[in-house]
């Protein structure tokens, strides 16, 4: 193995130190990424810590593959998510894996409190803790970037993670901005960096990786980047991106539409992915180290009111989920609009998909007079209206009063306070994802280890299930979804994109792994997958978590989806499998 | 058939930097560590990138550069003959797109040649690996 990959770097914010300590048995045993980041955060963070204390450490970890394979290009942070008092997983592209892994560390632990703003710079030399008190307060992550690339010099390959208003002001939604346009989006990491005060961690290096079996890995990654090439995959991610799943998902009637009073919009939405590329896409982006280029940037172009002739042009990302939660969640009608949107939140720093959930929550709560102008501010939330949606945001990333306070801490604890917890679409503390498509889709957001979409796919089975015109029993889709999950912990330990799962199954994991010198086998790595995965239950358990007590929206079940309607008895029976399924006396 | 390495459409990059990573396999290793190819973006991503990679100059400044005469002019490009390089970094200086990259590990230069392979893994049409009449 890559001695560089063992090396755990150790930063204490309070103290302005770090060290370094060499784990090559833990990089061994559990890969890298999630696997080794789930057992320093079983190290690292005391029990029943405070999410925003000093204590509550940030994992960052990547993998064996890391800067070796195409799509092995995402970093996995770890930490105790402010938003839902539980386990927070966050995983970003960028260049923030690469830039990890050739500084020549496998790991980053940030621990304690610097009394003054700071930003980091990681270097292979270490650690500079740099004054950021020049950057606090300002108003956009955009600038921030800007400054620091300016200011650090510095060859190879950088990232520069920043949070923006929301991280500082400590919303428990905020991310980390990556790229600009790549986060560490959801669970608030980004308030954890705030309450740490740590603006940003630039990371730099440009460290080669010795291979052990040199002719295996460059005849392996020719083999995997023609496959990845070639595919079907990128294609769909590359031409459309995302996005492509608007017309799809709206088409079978999943597509959440006006906080999900509805499933579908009548007709075309006005968001799909073929109208925002023919309009509007100005740029592709990839990660390093992926071929695909997914990453899609609108090209805005707007009047300047005032001045004739006169015109700024703004790039915006757009992707599927934040389409979902800033468009159709809130009944947009207007692309425009919904970009403006989202430009205001990639400024202030908030996870776009919480974002929009919980204004979507505010809308509905207004209509039905369980809020009023009193908690709004005068403001007069409606379906589609833009210009107040960015006015709520900017007022939720500043905290301004009791009701934008709630709502910077998501639909859950605003419904506590003002009612109407039936709409209020959050599962595990966290709010949906964009996807009513049936059982399966819910049974991960409520089981998955971060209340992901992404964690087991549910989402994907209940859509072949449609096309194969049948319906599981809650107890065989529960085992389906423990089996994905548990492989996802194999791509989340590598660390692979799960866009290229279908790329790297099992086998080839074990043959990429053979070229690097580890020997590792379908089935040794289908038991760590499990392991992994009950090692983070037994976290959240630890912390107070429990899967029967998990409440369930009555919303989702008073609009059918394509599978049909939804009863809370199903979903019950499939969390009682996957309780079972869980249990440390399974492993 | 001895080719150059051109930059045929760099609106098309990504930033995905697999040339850069392909370079450095030349060595049967990862990293970008001994790459002769880089991206820069040009003042944010989005804006757009910029490739750094030798044009293969016909009076190449690097080579004149050189005091002790370890970069000659090869058929396409230059070659550094390691053993005569003093590792003084003349070459580095001398060149104006910035094209001499440098191995940190050896204190050596590391310059394209135009062995092609990086366009081989350009999945987007930036770079293509032309053939040149009478080498």
């Amino acid at each position: 193995m890559d001695r560089g990959l063992a090396r755990v770097l150790f930063v204490d914010l309070s103290r302005h130190r770090f060290w370094l300590e060499e784990r090559p048995e833990l990089f061994r045993d559990r890969l890298g990424g999630t696997g080794v980041g789930i057992e320093l955060l079983h190290e690292r963070c005391p029990k029943g810590v405070e999410p925003l204390a000093p204590e509550n450490p940030i994992v960052f970890a990547v993998g064996p593959l890391t800067a070796l394979f195409p799509l092995a290009s995402k970093t996995v942070a770890l930490f105790k998510s402010p938003h839902t008092g539980n386990l927070g997983e966050s995983h970003c592209g960028g260049r923030s894996a690469l830039a990890i892994r050739l500084a020549g560390y496998g790991a980053i632990v940030i621990q304690g409190r610097s009394e003054l703003p700071v930003y980091l710079v990681i270097t292979e030399a270490g650690v500079a803790f740099r004054d950021a008190r020049a950057l606090w307060g300002l108003s956009s992550s955009f600038t921030v970037g800007r400054i620091i690339r300016e200011r650090e010099g510095g060859a190879g390959l950088r990232t520069i993670l920043r949070i923006g208003r929301a991280g500082e002001n400590l919303v428990t939604y905020a991310n980390v901005v990556a790229e600009s346009y790549r986060h560490f989006g959801r669970l608030g990491l980004g308030a954890v960096l705030g309450s740490k005060n740590l603006k940003a961690v630039v990371i730099a290096g440009r460290g080669r990786i010795p291979v052990a079996n040199r002719a295996n890995y460059n005849r392996l990654y020719k083999e995997l980047f023609d496959k990845a090439v070639g595919s079907e995959l990128l294609k769909k991610y590359h031409d459309l991106g995302t996005p492509q799943n608007v017309r799809p998902l709206n088409a079978i009637g999943a597509l959440p539409v006006r906080n999900l009073a509805a499933g579908r919009y009548v007709g075309e939405p006005p968001f799909t992915g073929e109208f925002l590329a023919e309009r509007y896409l100005g740029r592709r982006l990839a990660c390093a180290g992926c071929p695909v280029a997914c990453i899609h940037l609108a090209a805005l172009r707007e009047p300047y009111p005032a001045e004739p002739y006169f015109y700024k042009t703004t790039f915006v990302s757009y992707d599927y989920e934040p389409i979902y939660s800033l468009g159709t969640m809130l009944g947009g009608e207007d692309p425009e609009g919904y970009l403006k949107l989202m430009d205001v939140v990639e400024h202030l720093g908030l996870d776009a998909m919480s974002c929009g959930v919980v204004l979507a929550w505010v809308t509905e709560a207004f209509q039905r007079g369980l809020v009023g102008e009193r908690e709004t501010g005068g403001l007069l939330p409606r379906w589609g209206h833009y210009p107040v949606y960015i006015e709520m945001v900017r007022r939720i990333a500043e905290r301004q009063g009791e009701f934008y306070d709630l709502l910077a801490q998501g639909v859950d604890r605003a419904a506590q306070r003002y009612g109407g917890e039936e709409f209020a679409l959050a599962f595990g503390g966290n709010e949906m994802a964009g996807y009513h498509t049936g059982p399966g889709a819910y049974l991960t957001l409520l089981s998955g280890a971060r209340h992901s979409h992404l964690d087991s796919a549910g989402y994907s089975c209940d859509q072949q299930d449609l096309r194969a015109g049948r319906k599981r029993a809650p107890e065989e889709l529960a085992r389906t979804l423990f089996s994905e999950e548990a492989r996802r912990q194999v791509l989340a330990s590598l660390v692979i994109c799960f866009f290229a799962r279908g790329l790297y199954d099992l086998p080839t994991c074990g043959r990429c792994l053979s070229a690097l010198g580890e020997p590792w086998d379908e089935e040794a790595l289908l038991a760590l997958g499990e392991d992994i995965l009950r090692r983070k239950y037994e976290f959240k358990v630890r912390e107070g978590f429990s899967l029967p007590a998990l409440r369930i929206p009555k919303r989702i079940s008073e609009i059918p989806t394509p599978l049909g309607p939804l009863t809370e008895g199903e979903l019950r029976r499939g969390l009682a499998e996957l309780e079972r399924l869980l249990s440390p006396s399974q492993g | 058939m001895p080719g150059r390495l051109s930059v045929v459409d760099v609106e098309r990059c990504v930033d995905c930097l697999l040339c850069a990573f392909a370079c450095s396999r030349r060595f049967g290793e990862g990293g970008v560590a001994r790459s002769a190819i880089a991206v820069r973006s040009v003042g944010g991503m989005e804006r757009g990138f910029v490739v750094v990679v030798c044009r293969a100059c016909s009076d190449p400044p690097c080579a004149a550069a050189c005091p002790v005469g370890a970069i000659r002019k090869a058929g396409v490009g230059v070659r550094v003959d390691l053993e005569k390089c003093i590792g003084c970094g003349m070459c580095v200086q001398a060149c104006p797109i910035g094209a001499v990259f440098w191995d940190e590990e050896r204190g050596k230069p590391v310059i394209c040649v135009h062995c092609g392979l990086c366009a081989s893994f350009c999945p987007h049409g930036v770079l293509a690996f032309q053939e040149v009449a009478g080498g």
